[in-house]
């Protein structure tokens, strides 16, 4: 029997080390991108005069040139730390959902589970905001849309648990007619959820028509990668730290 | 398929359990938040913390400026 500190401790630890190699996928994947996307963001800025931009659209990168608050070493740097933080605080999320739903999750193996809670968390977290609101590099989106798209963002990832929910919820309830029915049932109920979802929520499109296409297509690209290695990290070592301790158990009881 | 519960990794979801959790989640939403969206408000570093965390935030997916 584990403690609820031992799997919250697990999850923590698991959450720093996806995290931190997240960060590395995102520095050779995403950095390149980054750099790219600042070095356009910069020549726009300098004609960004003759722009019928709004004042605080210009003023802002220009005071960046300046002086910047921390180099963009510095942000390298930082990008390791950001993604550690955010691994650390997803493990500790997902603990607590491994210890709240564990019992709800039909497989007898602990494993098991949290492999399923990481699929479940990957899709509703990220792929669901990924496809409705993709990810943008510097240079693209306006600053006086950031909390409207800052809603709607976490919007989305409240959605998309929603959705898994209610694909675990309706795959249960169509069990009943046989197998595949159960995976019509899950697919449907998560696919209609999002759908139904996506018509709602407003369409947002602020890229610029002169920023080159690849170049988004390779950040979005790198972001959903550095999300996948966190989430698949983060699934599988959080399997391997409570399936360890299941041995554990067992030899100690034996 | 329900497994025994004794074969179960998870304690009992006594009060206790139940407070430490929501405690737990307030703490890890705060972190996330600072990677996430914080522009000083919460870490009181100015832009700092923001700036530094910068390229995090858009490779994970999170919208920013």
């Amino acid at each position: 029997m584990r403690t609820f500190g031992s799997l919250l401790v697990r999850g923590l630890i698991v959450g720093l080390f996806a995290g931190l190699l997240a960060g590395t996928f995102a520095y050779v994947m995403g950095e390149p991108r980054v750099d790219a996307a600042i070095a356009i963001e910069e020549a726009g800025a300098a004609h960004s005069h003759d722009h019928n931009n709004d004042h605080a659209d210009s003023a802002e990168p220009a005071a960046q040139e300046d002086e910047p608050l921390v180099s963009r070493d510095g942000q390298r740097a930082g990008l390791f730390l950001a993604t550690s933080l955010y691994g650390v605080a997803l493990g500790g999320m997902f603990a607590v959902a491994f210890t709240l739903l564990r019992r709800k999750l039909r497989t007898g193996n602990d494993a098991y589970a949290a492999l399923g809670l990481a699929a479940a968390g990957f899709i509703g977290i990220v792929l669901v905001p990924f496809f409705k609101y993709p990810p943008n590099p510097p240079a693209v989106g306006d600053p006086d849309t950031i909390t409207r798209r800052t809603v709607t963002y976490l919007l989305t990832l409240v959605i998309g648990l929603l959705a898994v929910w209610a694909g675990v919820a309706l795959s249960r309830w169509a069990a009943r007619y046989g197998d595949v029915a159960r995976l019509a049932g899950g697919v449907a109920g998560l696919v209609a959820t999002v759908v139904a979802a996506y018509l709602i929520l407003p369409r947002i499109n602020e890229v610029p028509e002169t920023f080159p296409a690849t170049l988004l297509w390779q950040f979005r690209f790198a972001s959903l990668g550095t999300q996948a290695t966190l989430w698949l990290l983060l699934g599988f070592g959080y399997a391997a730290a409570v399936d360890r301790r299941l041995v554990r158990t067992k030899v100690a009881a034996a | 398929m329900a497994a025994p519960a004794s074969s179960v990794a998870v304690p009992a979801l006594s009060p206790k359990v139940l407070a430490a959790a929501l405690l737990s989640v307030g703490v890890m939403l705060l972190l996330a938040y600072l990677v996430g969206f914080d522009q000083g408000a919460v870490s009181r570093s100015g832009m700092y913390l923001h700036e530094l965390m910068h390229d995090g935030r858009h490779l994970l997916g999170v919208p920013c400026h």
